[in-house]
């Protein structure tokens, strides 16, 4: 691109339209390597899956694959398995989302009721899950959920059995949501720091009981961060299966807690089956990335996009 | 809330129990890493050597060593770290201080990009890999960790340059300088704390990354702690002391960041970071 710039101005430009493009030089050389990265990652790869999705490409076809247009599409709809996949995709999202955002805004609302100092400790407490690394925090889960003698639940309860087999449903919310709940907890917070003391003054005064500030005051001026991570929840939850490959890899039996991200990534990528089909996973990610792309755009009309570009306020070339 | 209910200390309990599991979960870690055997988190028998053995006795039935998977889990983070910030930085102070065309619509779109969830394009990174030669290698696996977050990166550092006041910037231009110098010896020493925040959060999520190594890492000499870890889950038998050790030792950066720089983890996961 700057080359062709800079040809341009050789030809025919004046002095004025040469100063110009000269100075675009700075811009491009600040973006270039952030252009090939968001390029080669971002860019290419969402091609690259439709490409890939139209084809009949997989570990047999890998060196000569051939066009099969929307054949893929048409084996997906034919699949008697999407269906139940489908309706772990919707189960995984609800349950998590109602898990976080009710956990999120419990606990963004008892910090802010007790010292400053303690709410702060259990917010950090909660940022420990999120920054724990996935396979150790995972493992802790498997081991408290495993047979005695390690595990802790089996210890307690005196029932001996592996209790991620016999609940996997549950032991994914739980360890998906208390992951997610600090993210809720984090934003609820600042959202009822940024409300006026005023209210809560006027509320005292009035009379008002704790229960009674936190259901007419707080509650209604959360309405909009709530939405917010709700809407920014599931776009991330639609997409991530990093613990459920961890802690059930989609069983136990036959796909008991697969999502459709997570069929999509085992099809085209673990050499479970075999055969990896790459096209078909592709086609499945393809959804992903259109309901992705879809949504993010939704996105950037829920913030306020003009404000944040702001013409830049003095410019010298 | 600004005023104290009466009755906080029964908010505080409820918030005690409610973050038990949490609690629970690491002291298990702790304890079945260092004793034999543990039954209901009361130790049963005396220390656990044999449970660290995986430091002293090399290569475990075919894995590297532990060292191998450590440095490159340090390298990895390290680099990704690097990378991240550079070069968001770079492309932000373009987005926040100058003037170009279709300025408005690369700022949108790293925006749109922030939100987007780039793991559903994990199947076309790795035929992208493949075809660039750099499957099985940690370069690759670096590129596209750093990539995927530099929508992010781009995102945060724009927020600490608009911050900036321009006139220090504008007298070193008028003195001469290039935008780059300005850019390196003014504008970046004064965003200090975005680059710590970034940096910070970078490091973190690239020291647990397990589903990019995971998927485009084979050969054991590129393995990361995560994938070490992980590969003693495919064992028949599976030995919780050694994992509960290895995961302790892979988790304890972490676990000392956590208790030394608590309330610059908030701040840093407060401010605008994705979850």
């Amino acid at each position: 691109m700057s080359l062709k710039a800079e040809a341009a101005t050789e030809k025919g430009g004046t002095a004025e339209r040469h100063r110009k493009m000269r100075g675009y030089g700075a811009p491009l050389l600040f973006l270039l390597p952030a252009s090939i990265l968001i390029l080669l990652f971002f860019i290419i790869p969402v091609i690259t899956t439709v490409v890939l999705s139209l084809t009949d490409i997989s570990t047999l076809t890998f060196r000569n694959p051939s066009w099969a247009g929307l054949e893929n599409y048409r084996r997906l709809f034919n699949d008697p398995f999407i269906p139940k996949i489908l309706g772990n995709t919707a189960r995984y999202l609800v349950l998590t989302l109602l898990f976080n955002v009710t956990m999120g805004l419990v606990l963004a609302i008892l910090t802010s009721l007790i010292p400053e100092r303690w709410g702060d400790n259990f917010r950090a407490l909660w940022l420990v899950p999120r920054i724990m690394p996935p396979v150790v925090y995972v493992f802790v889960w498997q081991g408290l959920l495993a047979r005695a003698p390690f595990g802790l639940i089996s210890d307690l309860s005196g029932i001996n059995k592996g209790w991620i087999t016999a609940a996997p449903w549950t032991t994914i919310i739980l360890a998906n949501g208390f992951v997610g709940a600090s993210f809720g907890m984090l934003l609820f917070t600042s959202a009822i720091r940024a409300i006026p003391r005023d209210l809560f003054y006027a509320s005292a005064v009035d009379g008002a009981s704790t229960w009674q500030t936190v259901r007419r005051v707080v509650l209604p001026l959360l309405r909009w961060p709530i939405l917010f991570v709700t809407v920014y929840q599931t776009l991330s939850l639609l997409t991530s299966f990093e613990y459920i490959l961890l802690l059930t890899n989609g069983g136990p039996g036959l796909f008991k807690t697969t999502v459709w991200s997570l069929h999509a990534y085992k099809i085209a990528l673990s050499n479970y089956f075999g055969n990896v089909e790459f096209a078909l996973g592709a086609a499945m990610a393809t959804f992903l990335v259109f309901i992705g792309v879809a949504l993010s755009l939704i996105y950037m009309r829920v913030f306020n996009f003009n404000e944040l570009v702001s013409e830049p306020k003095i410019e010298v070339n | 809330m600004p005023i104290l209910p009466p009755r906080w200390r029964i908010f505080l309990i409820t918030l005690g129990i409610i973050a038990l599991p949490i609690v629970i979960g690491l002291v298990w870690i702790l304890l079945t890493a260092l004793f034999d055997r543990v039954h209901g988190l009361i130790p049963q028998a005396g220390l656990g050597r044999e449970n660290w053995r995986f430091l002293w006795q090399g290569s475990l039935s075919g894995r590297p060593t532990i060292w191998v998977a450590l440095l490159n889990s340090l390298l990895f983070s390290a680099t990704v770290a690097l990378i991240e910030v550079l070069v968001s930085a770079m492309a932000a102070y373009a987005i926040a201080r100058m003037r170009f065309p279709l300025r408005r619509a690369y700022l949108g779109f790293a925006l749109m990009l922030h939100a987007f969830p780039a793991i559903s394009l994990i199947i076309a990174i790795f035929f992208i890999l493949r075809l660039l030669g750099l499957f099985d290698t940690l370069i690759g696996v670096i590129l596209v960790k750093a990539s995927l977050e530099l929508p992010l990166g781009i995102w945060l550092m724009k927020g600490f340059f608009d911050n900036l006041s321009w006139e220090m910037e504008m007298a070193a231009l008028v003195d001469g300088a290039s935008r780059w110098t300005v850019f390196w010896r003014i504008a970046l020493p004064l965003v200090r704390p975005g680059i710590l925040a970034l940096g910070t959060f970078a490091l973190l999520s690239a020291w647990g990354e397990f589903i990019l190594p995971f998927t485009l890492i084979v050969s054991g000499r590129s393995w990361t702690l995560a994938l070490y870890l992980q590969s003693f889950t495919s064992e028949a038998f599976v030995d919780f002391g050694l994992m509960a050790a290895v995961g302790l030792f892979y988790a304890l950066p972490v676990i000392l960041f956590f208790l030394l720089g608590q309330r610059y983890l908030l701040n840093i996961y407060s401010g605008g970071v994705k979850g």
